[in-house]
């Protein structure tokens, strides 16, 4: 008799990274209902040399914001997006964001290319399947997927596309390409 | 007239996020994962214990099954704060937390194919 399937709601985790003003909020809010989620972080000695608290001194936590939002596919299985904050002084939230993420999507500005090497080093290095989404803003120049594979030093089977982040077909083909690597990353490990 | 408004929204909190906890930032509720799921047990009631007024709406919320995420978002507190909340629950036995599924490295094949075509339809 087959297993039948687990009735249990099933919840994954994407998480949306990239530079600061890339366009991860537009992404966020073009797919599904956008969120406010407040983390009130405690500032522990991570923060010392990063975090300036000259005058401040009593002050033991500070406030970030992420953006959060939510797809529900049917009822019982829901795909939360997570924003992770930009800038590297927030990367301390980043192990828990991305602990048991099902991927990431790592938009990148032709602008500004070298604003999402972090975020790549990072998931390539926690084994992470990730895809780069190039936001086409107006006013940058076009660029092929692949010059921006090449200019990444991205592994082959990383898939690379354009995409317009304001546009919700866009966005939705975005996350079904990273679905679709994660999928191929997990059959992959099977067949090991 | 309406009386002279001493703070609005803009001025933030007035009472500091970690009041509500006692002043304690850590608790059993630190590991909880974002996408953990948190259900109000049945049968228990939530007058049992000393229960403050944010922690009887995380259980009325959590009524029906509901993200880490989910319930920070809904009562609009932090997450630091929220775990500090769900923790004290937890240790109450008022709420059950299931660690989210695919923390075994990813969720099946199924549920990821079922994901896409939801996607695609969306």
């Amino acid at each position: 008799m087959a297993y039948a399937p687990s009735e249990e709601p099933v919840a994954l985790k994407i998480l949306v990274a990239g530079g600061f003003g890339v366009g991860k909020t537009t992404l966020v809010g073009a797919i599904s209902e956008i969120r406010p989620l407040r983390t009130e972080e405690v500032l522990s000695d991570r923060g010392v040399g990063v975090d300036d608290v000259d005058g401040v001194e009593g002050k033991t936590t500070t406030t970030v914001a992420m953006d959060f939002g939510r797809i529900t596919i049917r009822e019982g299985l829901v795909v939360y997006l997570f924003g992770t904050p930009g800038q590297e002084r927030f990367w301390f939230m980043w192990d828990e964001l991305s602990y048991g993420a099902l991927g990431a999507v790592v938009l990148a500005d032709t602008r500004r290319l070298t604003d999402c090497f972090p975020s790549i080093d990072y998931f390539e290095q926690r084994g992470t399947p990730f895809i780069v989404a190039v936001n086409c803003f107006d006013d940058a120049d076009k660029h092929e997927p692949d010059d921006v594979r090449v200019a990444l030093d991205l592994d082959p089977d990383v898939p690379v596309l354009l995409c317009d982040v304001r546009r919700r077909a866009s966005a939705k083909v975005v996350l079904v390409t990273l679905v679709e690597h994660a999928l191929k990353t997990l059959t992959a490990a099977q067949r090991k | 007239m309406t009386e002279p408004q001493w703070l609005d929204e803009d001025a933030g909190p007035i009472v500091r996020p970690y009041a509500l906890t006692g002043g304690r930032t850590r608790s059993s509720g630190d590991d909880f994962d974002l996408i953990s799921i948190v259900t109000a047990v049945e049968g228990r009631r939530a007058d049992e214990g000393p229960l403050g007024p944010e922690q009887r709406r995380i259980l009325a919320i959590a009524r029906e099954p509901m993200s880490v995420a989910d319930i920070a978002s809904e009562i609009d507190l932090p997450l630091g704060v929220v775990r500090v909340l769900l923790g004290d629950l937890h240790d109450h036995e008022l709420i059950s937390v299931r660690p989210p599924a695919q923390v075994a490295p990813l969720p099946s094949e199924r549920i990821l194919k079922e994901v896409i075509n939801g996607l695609r339809a969306l």
